[in-house]
């Protein structure tokens, strides 16, 4: 907490879109801006779905990205379990636990992480690739940046997870 | 033991009792202590860390049945 002293810093880098996944990312970001840690979050592939708006549709070009949103919408509330999601029976279920457990949402953790000062930065390759657009994703997220930017942080961090 | 304020954490898991005291601590004095109420044991292990990380100071923890209260005093603002 000496403000003198350059903070620590945490990167983590959310590849992928699971649930699971996506809470013990947010677990740690949380955890470690508590204990004034400086984090980063990158998201690519798959866990850009965690970043995208619940609703609308995603605009995009070519039949082939068309296709990608359409099986692939994304958002917090649709993410699913990395195992035993039993075509949405078990994701449901698991909800229901940590909803009964008093574990906050994603949706939750996205805004209090937000709040704590948490960046979320898009990886903009896989968002060209992919084709989305700045306003897939919701507001008060990072712009996009590349890998160059992301090693530069991560080389100055202390603790760098890919999840 | 004696403390300034109270956070009561109780029915909730990791990592929102340091999460909440992460908040609350800042509405503390330098010198005060707050105590945390939580029934996650967890806690014991989490909140020393979190102490030294933080530089504040772990004052220790009673358990009462399920009940745990840790005790941390703010040592820099």
């Amino acid at each position: 907490m000496d403000k003198e002293k350059e903070k620590e810093k945490l990167t983590i880098v959310m590849f992928s879109g699971d649930l699971d996944r996506a809470l013990a990312g947010f677990m740690l970001a949380t955890t470690g801006a508590s204990m004034g840690m400086d984090v980063n979050m990158y998201f690519t592939f798959w866990g850009l779905d965690i970043l995208k708006k619940n609703d609308g549709r995603i605009r995009s070009k070519g039949i082939l990205r068309k296709a990608l949103h359409f099986i692939d919408r994304g958002g917090p509330s649709r993410l699913r379990l990395s195992n035993f999601h039993l075509f949405g029976l078990g994701t449901r279920a698991m909800r229901r636990l940590m909803k009964e457990s008093k574990v906050p949402t994603i949706e939750q953790f996205i805004t209090m992480a937000q709040e704590m000062g948490v960046k979320m930065i898009p990886c903009n390759t896989t968002c060209k690739v992919m084709g989305l657009p700045e306003d897939a994703f919701r507001d008060g997220i990072s712009p996009m940046a590349g890998a160059a930017f992301f090693l530069g942080e991560a080389r100055k961090s202390q603790v760098v997870l890919f999840i | 033991m004696k403390a300034d304020q109270s956070l009561d954490c109780m029915g909730l898991y990791c990592p929102m009792p340091i999460v909440r005291t992460a908040e609350r601590i800042k509405k503390l004095k330098v010198g005060e202590v707050l105590e945390v109420l939580s029934d996650d044991q967890g806690i014991k292990q989490d909140m020393p860390a979190w102490c030294e990380s933080t530089g504040n100071e772990y004052l220790g923890e009673e358990e009462n049945g399920a009940e745990i209260k840790v005790y941390v005093r703010k040592t820099q603002d």
